[in-house]
C-alpha cells in the first residue's frame, strides 16, 4: 500500500525536503530555507492569484521550515484562506498551520473563528472532526470564549456522529483545563455521565476523560458515574480477550478505557451501595487473578497492558485504603514485580509499593520486602530505578527497621549518583531523627552523613541537629565528645566545623574533665581549623571562643591573644573585625557573673515542624512526605505532652543576648520564632471568643453523665434544665459528620441575646474541624430553633469541644456550658474480617505502644446483648468466631481522619465471677488507642 | 499527557506535539534538554524516569525515540502502549513505516496523531477507526493533481 500515491503527493514540498537533506552544513540549510521564503513571499504577494493546490504547498513548506526550528512571519493570512476551502486536503493544511502556529493577532482569530464556527455549523462530520481538533489543538482562551458554549451541545446532540462526538468531549476537556469559568455546567453533564454506557467503545474513551476531569471539580453533579463506570469495567474485565474486536490490544480486552476508569473511580470514595460495591471488589478481584495466569502472548504489548491495568487496579486499591485483604494481594503482587526481569516493572513496583508503605493495612506486608529493596539499591544499573528504591525505603522505614535502612542508606550515599545525593541526605537526616530511640545513634549519624557527603549536608541539617543537641539534655556530651573525635581527622568538611564549635561552645565543659580534651586543646583543635574556613564559619568560631572565655577562665588569656591579633582586629571582614573587637572588649570589661549571664547557655528551641521535612516537601512536592508530616507531628505531641509555645526560648531572641544572634542562626529559618499563633484564625468559633472566654461558664452538673451516653448512640437530649433543653441528633461518614443541635425553649418567655458558642480547645483545634451558622438571637417562647454543626475530622484527637450558651431569660443572665459530644469513635467505619486476618493483624500490632488495656469494674448488669449493642454503637465491626472463646467480644474498624486511617482491633473479655471487664485495644497508634480505651471503658 | 516528541538518535525533532500551553522559547528549551537527557540512557534501561514534575515515558523504534510527557497520575505503562499503537498506525498508513516517511510525509503524521489523540488523551484506540477516519480523508481529495512518484520508495534506505 504505497502510502504517497494515495495522500496528495506535493511533488514541490518533497524536492524541498529532500534539498534540505541534502544540505551539507548549517550555512548552506539557512541559505536553502531563506532562498525559499523568498520565494513563496513573492508568490504570496505576486499579482497572480494562487490556486488552491499552490497556496497549500507553500503553507506546507512554510510549516516544514517552521517545524525545522525557523521562525516564520507571513504565511498566516494564506492559512487562514485554506480554512475556507472546500476542499478537503487543502483545508487540512489550512488547520494544521493554524494549530501549530497560530498567533494572537486579533483580527487573524475573529477569521479563524469564523472558519470553525462555519465547519462547525456544516453538519459534515468530517469537518466539525477537522474544526474541533483545531479548537483542541489551540485551546486558547479566545476559542473558549467563542466555542465553549456551543460544543457541549454537539457533544450530547442526539444526531452527532461518533467520531464528532469523541472530538467534541476532548475538546471540551480541553478548553475546561484552560480556563474552566468558561465551560458552562447544566444539563447536558447529566448526559455526559450516560455516555459511559455508549455503544461504541471509542465514544466511552473519550467520554470517561472528559468526565474524570469534570468531577474533581464538581463530585456531587457525576456521582452517577461511579455505578456507570463499575458496570462497564465489570463487563470489559470479564470479556474473553476477543469479544472487543478492535478494541481488544494483544489479547487484552479495552485496555486503555479499563485505565481510565479505573482512573474516574480513583475521584471518588468506595461506593456506598452494597451491590456496585460488591461487583468492583470482584472486579478488583478478577485483575488481580489474572496477574497469576500463564500470558497469553509472549509479546511484552500484551504483558505491558495487562500490567497497566493492574497498577492502576492497585492504584484504586491503595486509594481506597479499606480491602485489607486487597492490599495484602496488591503488595503480594508487587513483590513479585520487585524481581521480575523487566526493569520497567521493577520500577513500577518499587514506585507504587511506596503508596502501599503508608496504608495502615499493607505497612507491615511492604516491610518483608527490605532485603529485595536494599539489593536494588546496591545492584540495580539505572539510577532511576535505584532512586525508587531510596524512595521506598524511606517509606517503609519505622522504628524496627530504621538502624537498618538508615545504615544501607549511608553506604550507598558513598557510591551514589551526585543528582540524588542531597535527597539522600535530607532523608537519611529525617529518619534519624524520627526514629531514634537513643539520641547518641542520631549524632553518629548526622556526623557520618557530614562526613560522607559534606557538600551535599545543606544548613537546615546542621542546624536542627544543634537544636535537638541543645533539647536534649542526654545527649550533650556524648554529642560534644564525638564532634571533638572527628575533628581530630586531618581533613574535615566545614560543616563539621560548623557543628563542632557550636557544640563545644556550649557543652565542651562536658568534656573538659578528661585531660585528652582540655579546655585548652579543645581550643587549639577548632582553632587549627580557623584559617582554612569561610567567613561565615569563622564568626561562629569566634562566638565559640567568647563562650570558652566563660566556660574555662583558664584559657581566656590565650583567646585575648587571638583576637587581639591583628588577623582578627584588623580583619578585613567588617562582621570578623566587629566580632573580634566586640568580644575582646566584652572578655576584658565584664565581671565573670555579667559574662555568664551574657553568655549562658542556649535556651532550648521550641519544638515545630522540622525544617529538614520542609525542604524535602519542597524538593519533591507535597504528595511524597505528607505521610511521614503527619507521623511527626504526633511524635512531637508525644514528647513534650502537647504544642507548648515555649515562652522561654522567645525571650531568648527578643532579649539582645549576643550568643542568639551572633551565632548566625538569627536570621536562619530553624531559628526560634514567635511562638506558634495559640487560636483564632480558622473561621471556628462562631464569634469573639477571646472576649467570651473568661466568662464561660463551668461544665453543668450532670453533663458528664450525658456525655458518656453519647459515646455509643448518636441521637438525644443531652441537656435540660427548668428553662432549656438542648436535643441531638447526628450523623457521621468516614472522617466527616453533621450535627444538628435543637435548642428548646421550655418556658413561654422569650430568651434574648441567645447565644450559642462552640469552642475547641488550642490542642483540640488543629484536629477537629467545626463548622456552624450563628442562630437567631431571639428564641421565642415554647419555640425551638435548629443549629447545624458541619464537623471534619482533621487528626486524631482526645478532647471533646463544649458548647456553651448565654441568653437573656427575663432580667437575668443565663449561661450553660456542655460537653458536645462528638468523640473519636464516631469516626469509626465498621471492618469485617476472618479470624485468620485478625489475628495476623492482631499480632502485627504487637509493638507495647499500640496495645493499652484497662481492666475494670462492671458499672451495668453484664449482659451480652447489651454488650453487644454497645460495640457495635460504637462504631466498630462485631466480629463473632472470630475469639477462640465465646464469651469474649472482638471488634475491628478503621478511624477515618482527613490526614490519615487508624486501623483498630479491641476485645473484650467479661469475667461474670469478679463482674470485671478487660478490654484491649491495638492501633498503630497509641494516642488512639489509649482514648478509645478510656471511652469504651465508660461504656460497661 | 502534556506534550510528545519524536526525534532521531542525531537528535533532530522529527514531530513535536504540545497539549499544554507554552512559548515557543520554552518549547525548545523543554526539546534541547529532554532529547539530551533520553539519548544519554543506555539500551538497558528503563524506559520511564523523573523530569522536573513530570514523568517521562520513551521508546526507541529503530532510528527515532518516541518520548511522552505525562503527569504524576498518569500510567506509565499504557503511555508506552499510546506509542506502540501510534507506530502501529504509522506503519499501517504507511506500510512498514521509517524515519524517512514521517520527515516526508510530517503532515500525515500529525493528522493520525491527532485521530488517535487530542488534548492530550486518548481519543479512539480502534485501529480500524483511526485510519477510517484518515482514510475517508485521501478519498475526499481531488484527482486533477499531479502525482508523485512512490517517494518514499526510492528515498528510503
Amino acid at each position: 500500500m504505497p502510502a504517497v500515491s494515495k495522500g496528495d503527493g506535493m511533488r514541490g514540498l518533497a524536492v524541498f525536503i529532500s534539498d534540505i537533506r541534502n544540505c551539507k552544513s548549517k550555512e548552506a540549510e539557512i541559505k536553502r530555507i531563506n532562498k525559499e521564503l523568498a520565494n513563496i513571499r513573492s508568490k504570496f504577494k505576486g499579482d497572480k492569484a494562487l490556486d488552491g493546490y499552490s497556496k497549500k504547498k507553500y503553507v506546507c513548506k512554510l510549516l516544514f521550515i517552521f517545524l525545522l526550528g525557523h521562525d516564520i512571519d507571513f504565511g498566516h493570512m494564506e492559512a487562514v484562506n485554506l480554512l475556507s476551502s472546500n476542499k478537503y486536503t487543502e483545508k487540512q493544511i489550512g488547520y494544521l498551520f493554524i494549530s501549530v502556529l497560530v498567533n494572537s493577532n486579533s483580527e487573524l482569530i475573529r477569521l479563524i473563528n469564523n472558519a470553525i464556527k462555519n465547519d462547525l455549523a456544516s453538519r459534515n462530520p468530517t469537518f466539525m472532526c477537522l474544526a474541533l481538533h483545531c479548537i483542541a489543538n489551540v485551546g486558547s482562551r479566545e476559542m473558549g470564549e467563542a466555542f465553549a458554549a456551543d460544543i457541549p451541545r454537539i457533544l450530547v446532540a442526539g444526531d452527532s456522529m461518533d467520531s464528532v462526538k469523541q472530538s467534541a468531549a476532548l475538546c471540551l476537556l480541553r478548553l475546561y483545563k484552560a480556563s474552566p469559568d468558561l465551560v458552562p455546567m447544566g444539563e447536558w453533564t447529566a448526559r455526559v455521565v450516560h455516555l459511559l454506557n455508549d455503544q461504541h467503545m471509542g465514544v466511552v474513551t473519550a467520554a470517561v476523560s472528559l468526565i474524570t476531569c469534570l468531577c474533581k471539580k464538581n463530585p456531587d453533579d457525576f456521582k452517577t458515574c461511579v455505578s456507570l463506570a463499575v458496570s462497564r469495567l465489570s463487563r470489559i474485565v470479564s470479556s474473553a480477550s476477543t469479544d472487543l474486536q478492535d478494541y481488544t490490544y494483544y489479547f487484552v480486552p479495552a485496555p486503555w478505557l479499563s485505565v481510565k476508569l479505573l482512573r474516574l473511580l480513583q475521584c471518588y470514595p468506595p461506593p456506598e451501595d452494597a451491590a456496585v460495591k460488591g461487583r468492583l471488589v470482584e472486579c478488583l478481584e478478577t485483575v488481580l487473578n489474572k496477574a497469576q495466569e500463564p500470558p497469553k502472548s509472549k509479546k511484552v504489548q500484551h504483558s505491558n497492558a495487562k500490567n497497566a491495568i493492574l497498577f492502576e487496579t492497585i492504584s484504586l486499591i491503595i486509594h481506597y485504603d479499606s480491602e485489607p485483604n486487597l492490599l495484602v494481594r496488591a503488595c503480594n503482587q508487587l513483590g513479585q514485580f520487585l524481581q521480575h526481569r523487566e526493569t520497567n516493572l521493577r520500577y513500577l513496583a518499587l514506585e507504587s509499593m511506596c503508596t502501599l508503605a503508608s496504608s495502615e493495612f499493607s505497612h507491615e506486608a511492604v516491610k518483608t520486602h527490605i532485603e529485595t529493596v536494599i539489593n536494588a539499591l546496591k545492584t540495580e544499573r539505572d539510577v532511576s530505578v535505584r532512586q525508587r528504591a531510596v524512595d521506598l525505603l524511606y517509606a517503609m522505614c519505622d522504628r524496627s527497621n530504621a538502624p537498618q535502612i538508615v545504615a544501607e542508606m549511608l553506604s550507598y550515599l558513598e557510591t551514589a549518583d551526585y543528582s540524588i545525593r542531597e535527597e539522600i541526605v535530607l532523608k537519611v537526616a529525617i529518619l534519624a531523627e524520627k526514629y531514634a530511640v537513643d539520641y547518641t545513634w542520631y549524632v553518629d549519624t548526622i556526623l557520618n552523613l557530614i562526613r560522607i557527603a559534606g557538600d551535599y549536608v545543606s544548613e537546615e541539617v546542621w542546624y536542627r541537629v544543634i537544636q535537638i543537641v541543645i533539647n536534649r539534655d542526654d545527649v550533650q556530651g556524648y554529642a560534644a565528645k564525638t564532634v571533638f573525635e572527628a575533628l581530630q581527622a586531618p581533613a574535615c568538611h566545614e560543616n563539621l566545623v560548623k557543628v563542632g564549635g557550636y557544640i563545644l561552645g556550649e557543652f565542651g565543659n562536658l568534656i573538659a574533665g578528661d585531660p585528652r580534651s582540655s579546655p585548652l586543646i579543645q581550643f587549639h583543635l577548632l582553632h587549627s581549623k580557623f584559617h582554612l574556613c569561610s567567613v561565615p564559619t569563622r564568626a561562629l568560631l569566634l562566638s565559640t571562643y567568647i563562650k570558652f572565655v566563660n566556660l574555662f577562665p583558664e584559657v581566656k588569656p590565650t583567646i585575648q591573644d587571638v583576637l587581639r591579633s591583628d588577623s582578627q582586629l584588623r580583619n578585613a571582614d567588617v562582621e570578623l573585625q566587629q566580632r573580634a573587637v566586640e568580644y575582646l572588649r566584652l572578655s576584658t570589661v565584664a565581671s565573670t557573673d555579667i559574662l555568664a549571664t551574657v553568655l549562658e547557655e542556649m535556651p532550648p528551641f521550641p519544638e515545630r515542624e522540622s525544617s529538614i521535612l520542609a525542604k524535602l516537601k519542597k524538593k519533591k512536592g507535597p504528595g511524597t512526605v505528607t505521610d511521614l508530616e503527619d507521623t511527626k507531628r504526633d511524635r512531637s505531641v508525644d514528647v513534650n505532652g502537647g504544642p507548648e509555645p515555649a515562652p522561654a526560648s522567645t525571650s531568648a531572641v527578643s532579649t539582645p543576648s549576643p550568643s542568639a544572634d551572633l551565632l548566625g542562626l538569627g536570621a536562619a529559618p530553624t531559628a526560634p520564632a514567635g511562638p506558634p499563633p495559640s487560636s483564632g484564625g480558622s473561621g471556628l468559633l462562631v464569634d469573639v471568643f477571646s472576649d467570651s472566654a473568661s466568662v464561660v461558664a463551668p461544665l453543668a452538673p450532670g453533663s458528664e453523665d450525658n456525655f458518656a451516653r453519647f459515646v455509643c448512640k448518636n441521637n438525644g437530649v443531652l441537656f435540660e434544665n427548668q428553662l432549656l433543653q438542648i436535643g441531638l441528633k447526628s450523623e457521621f461518614r468516614q472522617n466527616l459528620g453533621r450535627m444538628f443541635i435543637f435548642y428548646g425553649n421550655k418556658t413561654s418567655t422569650q430568651f434574648l441575646n441567645f447565644t450559642p458558642t462552640l469552642i475547641c480547645s488550642d490542642d483540640l483545634q488543629p484536629n477537629l474541624n467545626l463548622q456552624t451558622k450563628p442562630v437567631d438571637p431571639t428564641v421565642e417562647g415554647g419555640a425551638q430553633v435548629q443549629q447545624v454543626v458541619n464537623i471534619e475530622c482533621v487528626s486524631d484527637f482526645t478532647e471533646a469541644p463544649v458548647l456553651n450558651i448565654q441568653f437573656r431569660y427575663g432580667g437575668t443572665f443565663q449561661n450553660v456550658s456542655v460537653q458536645l459530644p462528638i468523640t473519636l469513635n464516631k469516626f469509626f467505619q465498621p471492618t469485617e474480617m476472618a479470624s485468620q486476618d485478625f489475628f495476623q493483624r492482631w499480632k502485627q500490632l504487637s509493638n507495647p505502644q499500640q496495645e493499652v488495656q484497662n481492666i475494670f469494674k462492671a458499672k451495668h448488669p453484664m449482659d451480652t446483648e447489651v454488650t453487644k449493642a454497645k460495640i457495635i454503637g460504637f462504631g466498630s465491626a462485631l466480629l463473632e468466631e472470630v475469639d477462640p472463646n465465646p464469651a469474649n467480644f472482638v471488634g475491628a474498624g478503621i478511624i477515618h481522619t482527613k490526614t490519615t486511617q487508624i486501623g483498630c482491633l479491641l476485645r473484650l473479655e467479661p469475667n461474670l465471677q469478679a463482674q470485671m471487664y478487660r478490654l484491649t485495644l491495638r492501633t498503630s497508634k497509641e494516642a488512639v488507642s489509649q482514648r478509645l480505651c478510656e471511652l469504651l471503658s465508660a461504656q460497661f | 499527557m502534556q506534550f510528545m516528541l519524536l526525534f532521531s538518535r542525531q537528535g533532530k525533532l522529527r514531530l513535536q506535539k504540545w497539549y499544554v500551553p507554552l512559548s515557543d522559547k520554552e518549547k525548545k528549551k523543554i526539546t534541547r534538554e529532554l532529547v539530551q537527557t533520553v539519548l544519554a540512557r543506555k539500551p538497558k534501561m528503563c524506559s520511564f524516569l523523573e523530569w522536573r514534575d513530570l514523568k517521562i515515558v520513551y521508546k526507541r523504534y529503530a532510528s527515532l525515540y518516541f518520548c511522552c510527557a505525562i503527569e504524576d497520575q498518569d500510567n506509565e505503562l499504557i503511555t508506552l502502549e499510546i506509542i506502540h499503537r501510534y507506530v502501529e498506525l504509522l506503519d499501517k498508513y504507511f506500510g512498514s513505516v521509517c524515519e524517512l516517511d514521517i520527515i516526508f510525509n510530517f503532515e500525515k503524521a500529525y493528522f493520525i496523531l491527532d485521530e488517535f489523540l487530542l488534548g492530550g488523551e486518548v481519543q479512539e484506540t480502534s485501529k480500524k477507526n483511526v485510519l477510517k477516519a484518515i482514510e475517508q480523508a485521501d478519498l475526499l481529495q481531488e484527482d486533477s493533481k499531479p502525482r508523485s512518484t512512490r517517494l518514499h520508495s526510492c528515498v528510503k534506505s
